[in-house]
């Protein structure tokens, strides 16, 4: 058991630090990391594309990916130094998540060779926003009953449906798209995965104001689209185990930044020993101890578990199901962790900050934002069912749906 | 970076493990648990042959010299078998108080000794049911002599040595139980398999261990280190609670269908699962602090205590919920893993003590 850099390690920390103090300020200290973005400043998309485009040039892009594809065909741990290193930087918001964070790795496992020349190389260096287009009104934790319909045309398909809560598709270049080709055998066997750009005739992306007043989330309504064939990822009919390498690498990195809780339970406890009440700071109140406590034991505890699955995957063990603990802890402390913060401040609490670069962090937008990370990407309830049946084996609920074709299954509606 | 245990730490402990399949079943806890002797003593000799006690302490003091990351694992199978044992008492309190604070001559007196497994020791700290650990303490140590009523005091029953926080927590004081002037008197434990009892000093002779006035920053220190060892033990009886219970739920059968395809019961194991491997991992985060000496140690610690803590106890009550009725039988092996999860979450002072502290600790953070 060694916490310290290998002597490589070390060497391409060092360069990768000193690669980014030549480009980009420092954090202050305290200064939080940037925070949650709705993207809905156009400079902003900017300044991300910049600085992704700046990395790649440079080699800092996509390590894991191979060189072919605009990778640097490094190591996760390599990845994993870098992304501790660029956080001590006040770097933008990253709008590449669905792209590199889920398109990309898709892509690696299920893409042909020119597929892969086709989008990667251009992906990392951040020229394409993607989106994923899977969820619909009557498809979401039930991700495989999706009705949105793509119909083979010669060396076309043409697709109609309509999605829903897919977040930057209003600003996407391309979309990750699941469509049901086979209507009349079981839901998981009739679906086909398909990459399409947004700016085809016939797509409309509507955005959708959230709780937190921001519009990144739309519905996307599909008509007559036409895809190529050549776009289509894996085989027809065989779209659903191509969703579920998207759907790995997106609870892996939606659970992943860890550091996000521990920094801002260091900004809870300067809050609380800045407010105070009749017996003094809140910091000697022994139930706010206790309450910040648990945040950061869960928090560390995220982060020492991606520890250990990085270490698991440098002895070249695959990582198993604790990437859905990350995701599932996570979310639910940074729900608590933003409700103690508003909770502290009394009625104050329920005063939006005016002027959110003054506060610490924005408390009040992080606590309208906090339900997202337990919906989006899996519910909390699905994560605790992929846990309760993929790592500790039990066996699954009955499904009334199996054995039927898709055509007819209940809907309820 | 390197964050797990090597394959010669993992031998050890799948030796460890093997030795405990075979001389420490439930079957063997249970009939120290219900039997009149405060441990297993072939258990102890069988450990002490393979050097368990000695396994931090360096050859020098009669020890392996090995490290803490075997002793963190040895402690996790300990845990894992309910052992029936003295060694936390011995060890990650006894054994750390002389290598914290012992004189040479102290060492040299004790350590070969506890080290072999010839001599328990233990640390007695607090006093009275109204009063926690460490506050308002009335035991004296002056001229050499110790007076006063320490209860309840982990394995003070069998102990031949203890190490006993006096004036008011300034001083530790080591005494040797056998002598004049010491009494023991048994008190019922909540787990029968870990004995307590109540020692009263009636002018024993005794001695100060470290520096006197230093006592309560060696307290501080002596808990830190056991915290970890004590998660460990934690989170191997943590996970055989899981394994057990999502053994019977893949079995038992109600209505048609084994009870752990219902998600009360599944979502209730996945959150016990989520528990015990984020428990883990912090609890590796503190062997990593206490193997390396390192200044996290004092965050560390707490982290392993806390999480070990809650992952033990949610493991061992949804364990034997999961059991229903069986599960709430005299015969079944669920409340001894209940028992044993509430005694560790009080032996070192409760988590609620353990997250105040973290705190402070971070806010005196630069
Ligand atoms: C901020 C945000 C961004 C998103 N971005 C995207 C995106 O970019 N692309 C995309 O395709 N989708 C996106 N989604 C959609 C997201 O994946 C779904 O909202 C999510 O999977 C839940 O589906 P649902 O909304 O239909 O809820 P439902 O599936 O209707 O669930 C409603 C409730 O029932 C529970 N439930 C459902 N099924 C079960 C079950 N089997 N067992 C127990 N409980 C169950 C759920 O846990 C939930 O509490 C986003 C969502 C959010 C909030």
């Amino acid at each position: 058991m060694d916490l310290d850099d290998t002597p490589e390690e070390a060497t391409f920390r060092a360069e990768a630090r000193a690669w980014l103090e030549g480009e980009v300020e420092p954090l202050a200290p305290g200064e939080a990391p940037a925070a949650i973005s709705e993207f809905e400043d156009p400079d902003e998309i900017e300044r991300s594309r910049a600085w992704q485009a700046r990395k790649a040039e440079a080699g800092w892009a996509c390590f894991t990916w191979p060189v072919e594809y605009g990778g640097r065909g490094g190591t996760s741990t390599q990845r994993s130094i870098f992304a501790q290193e660029e956080a001590r930087f006040r770097i933008p918001p990253d709008v590449f998540t669905a792209g590199i964070g889920m398109a990309g790795p898709t892509l690696l496992a299920h893409g042909s060779d020119e597929q892969k020349r086709r989008w990667l190389p251009g992906m990392a260096r951040g020229e394409q926003i993607w989106c994923q287009l899977f969820s619909e009104p009557g498809a979401g934790s039930d991700l495989a009953a999706l009705r949105t319909a793509a119909i083979r045309d010669g060396d076309e398909w043409v697709v109609d449906g309509q999605k829903l809560w897919s977040s930057a598709a209003n600003l996407a270049d391309w979309g990750l798209l699941l469509v049901r080709t086979d209507p009349d055998v079981g839901k998981h066997a009739g679906l086909t995965y398909l990459l399409v750009d947004m700016r085809s005739p016939g797509i409309d992306a509507r955005p959708i104001r959230q709780i937190t007043g921001g519009a990144n989330f739309n519905e996307v309504f599909l008509t007559g689209v036409r895809v190529p064939d050549a776009n289509r990822l894996g085989e027809v009919g065989g779209g659903w185990s191509v969703a579920l390498t998207t759907l790995m690498n997106e609870r892996s990195s939606l659970g992943a930044g860890g550091t996000g809780g521990a920094l801002g339970v260091r900004a809870l406890i300067a809050l609380a020993a800045a407010t105070h009440d009749e017996r003094g700071p809140l910091l000697g109140d022994d139930a706010v101890c206790e309450a910040i406590a648990d945040c950061y034991v869960r928090s560390k505890g995220v982060v020492y578990t991606s520890w250990r699955t990085q270490t698991a995957m440098s002895r070249g063990v695959p990582p198993g199901p604790e990437v859905s603990i990350a995701k599932l802890v996570a979310g639910r402390m940074r729900q608590d962790m933003m409700a103690l913060a508003l909770d502290l401040q009394d009625l104050f609490g329920a005063v939006v900050a005016s002027d959110p670069a003054a506060d610490h962090l924005p408390w009040d937008h992080g606590y309208l934002f906090a339900p997202a990370a337990r919906i989006g990407g899996g519910t909390d309830e699905v994560l605790r069912n992929i846990i309760g049946e993929r790592a500790l084996g039990l066996p699954p609920e009955p499904r009334v749906d199996k054995g039927l074709a898709f055509r007819e299954i209940p809907t309820g509606r | 970076m390197n964050f797990d245990f090597d394959d010669d730490h993992r031998e050890l402990q799948r030796a460890a493990r093997a030795l405990l399949d075979d001389r420490c079943t439930l079957r063997d806890v249970r009939s120290v648990f219900e039997g009149p002797a405060p441990f297993d003593a072939d258990l102890w000799d069988a450990g002490a042959a393979m050097g368990w006690m000695g396994l931090a302490v360096p050859e020098a003091d009669g020890g392996l010299g090995l490290g803490y990351l075997e002793l963190c694992l040895v402690a996790e199978e300990l845990g894992r078998a309910l052992a029936p044992i003295p060694l936390s008492s011995s060890v990650y309190l006894g054994i750390e108080a002389l290598l914290l604070a012992g004189s040479p001559d102290q060492r040299a007196r004790y350590l070969p000794r506890l080290a072999a497994g010839e001599l328990i020791a233990t640390l007695a700290v607090q006093e009275r049911r109204d009063r926690v650990a460490g506050f308002d303490l009335q035991t004296r140590f002056e001229d050499g002599r110790l007076h006063g009523v320490k209860a309840p005091v982990p394995d003070g029953e069998c102990a031949g040595l203890a190490v006993v926080v006096a004036n008011g927590g300034s001083t530790l004081a080591l005494v040797e139980l056998d002598g004049e002037g010491v009494r023991r008197e048994p008190l019922a434990s909540l787990d029968p398999s870990r004995s307590l009892a109540r020692l009263h000093f009636d002018g024993a002779a005794a001695e100060v261990l470290g520096a006197d006035g230093d006592g309560r920053h060696l307290l501080d220190r002596l808990y830190d280190r056991a915290a970890v060892l004590f998660a460990f033990e934690q989170l191997g009886g943590a996970q055989r609670c899981l394994d057990l219970a999502v053994g019977y739920a893949k079995e038992r059968y109600t209505f048609g269908r084994p009870i752990g395809s219902y998600q009360a019961v599944k979502h209730k194991l996945a959150d016990v699962f989520v528990a015990v491997e984020l428990a883990r991992s912090n609890a590796y985060y503190g062997a990593w602090a206490l193997s390396t000496g390192s200044d996290e140690l004092a965050i560390a610690a707490c982290l392993a205590r806390i999480s070990a803590t809650e992952a033990f106890q949610a493991a061992a009550e949804e364990g034997l919920h999961v059991h229903g009725g069986i599960g709430f039988t005299w015969e079944h092996d669920a409340h001894l893993f209940l028992r044993r999860a509430r005694l560790l979450a009080v032996e070192l002072g409760a988590a609620r003590r353990w997250k105040r502290t973290l705190v402070h600790r971070l806010a005196a953070r630069p």
